[in-house]
């Protein structure tokens, strides 16, 4: 088990020039490690849309990388988006926060806390590139090997759920997110 | 009457670059001409609230997604509409198909689709005109398709079925 700010600083010193979409708890954390244009706060969101609006955002600007840290919850709304992501070959790396809480509205219990195989809901989904770590150390050892490969990645972490925390806030208004994200990666919208 | 390669046709000479759709029996009829189309990738989702996240990331990176689904599923898809067209503020362009409108005229059915699927839509702020594909032209098409793609916000073709 780690925590959820061990599995985000992994991210952070691999992701590189990726965008990187951070829902739900995430988004308490990761403006801490990074906030530059390329990341982006989908707060508020509707849950379970970060994966494939990471998919169009990959789709829309071929060879742009794109990784989605994403809750069990939210995953669990959309798990047909796995499906989709697997019929593409796009560099969308999925990162799955599994704390088996739903932590932004007090910590009550996912569905199948703790006895979901998300990283085997991923290979049977058809994304050929599958990793699962429990502690903080494999993952550390493991991120170099799933942000090299090309194509749709998913990483399934244990993190040790937290209760208490107050709901994220975004750090700058969506419609400023856009525009700064857009300027990143070369969008102009007439 | 406008056919399958007519609304393609059109949907390629407004300059949509993508459909990200699930089809059901009308507007599957689309399916291998959409597949042929060198100017627009076909995306398909698994539920209709998916295909309208993937239609927000394509307009984050530049993209003119059209949506294309059954008014069925964008009753589920509510939330994810909501989001897209009020919280992120980006033009969603929809093509919804309303099911048993045909035979409704007809008096032939007793679906209630016909009765939730306009006011539904415009509940979520979106504006919406109707297109009969039975009665309108290859002209009326192009026309329709340019007017949903050129407005500057979101808006919606309700699509008798």
């Amino acid at each position: 088990m780690m925590t959820h700010r061990e599995a985000l600083e992994v991210v952070a010193a691999h992701r590189e020039d990726r965008v990187v979409i951070a829902t739900m708890g995430s988004v308490a954390i990761w403006p801490q490690l990074s906030d530059t244009p390329l990341d982006f706060a989908y707060l508020p969101s509707s849950m379970g849309q970060a994966i494939p609006l990471g998919l169009g955002l990959a789709l829309a600007k071929p060879g742009l990388g794109v990784v989605v840290l994403n809750g069990d919850g939210g995953l669990l709304m959309n798990l047909g988006c796995l499906v989709t992501l697997a019929q593409h070959d796009v560099p969308v790396t999925v990162v799955l926060i599994d704390n088996g809480l739903y932590e932004v509205t007090g910590g009550q219990p996912v569905v199948g806390a703790g006895r979901t195989d998300f990283a085997g809901l991923a290979r049977a989904a058809g994304i050929s590139r599958v990793f699962a770590f429990a502690t903080a150390e494999a993952w550390r050892s493991g991120a170099k090997d799933v942000f090299a490969g090309t194509g749709p990645a998913f990483v399934s972490l244990k993190v040790a759920g937290e209760v208490g925390k107050p709901t994220p806030t975004a750090p700058r208004p969506m419609a400023e997110q856009i525009h700064r994200l857009r300027g990143a990666i070369g969008v102009s919208v007439t | 009457m406008v056919d399958g390669p007519t609304v393609v046709r059109a949907i390629e000479g407004a300059g949509f670059t993508h459909v990200v759709w699930i089809p059901d029996s009308h507007l599957g009829t689309w399916d291998g001409v959409l597949r042929v189309s060198p100017k627009i990738m076909q995306i398909r989702a698994t539920r209709e609230g998916e295909a309208v996240a993937v239609a927000a990331g394509l307009m984050l990176g530049g993209a003119r997604p059209l949506v294309v689904v059954q008014c069925t599923g964008f009753f589920e898809a509510g939330d994810a509409v909501r989001n897209v067209v009020h919280d992120l503020g980006l033009p969603l362009k929809m093509i919804v198909g309303v099911r048993g409108w045909l035979a409704r005229q007809r008096g032939k059915t007793g679906d209630n689709c016909p009765r939730f699927a306009e006011p539904l839509v415009r509940a979520w702020d979106i504006p919406a005109v109707w297109f009969d594909p039975t009665t309108r032209s290859p002209a009326d098409c192009e026309l329709a398709l340019q007017m949903l793609a050129t407005g500057s916000g979101s808006a919606a073709i309700l699509w008798a079925e």
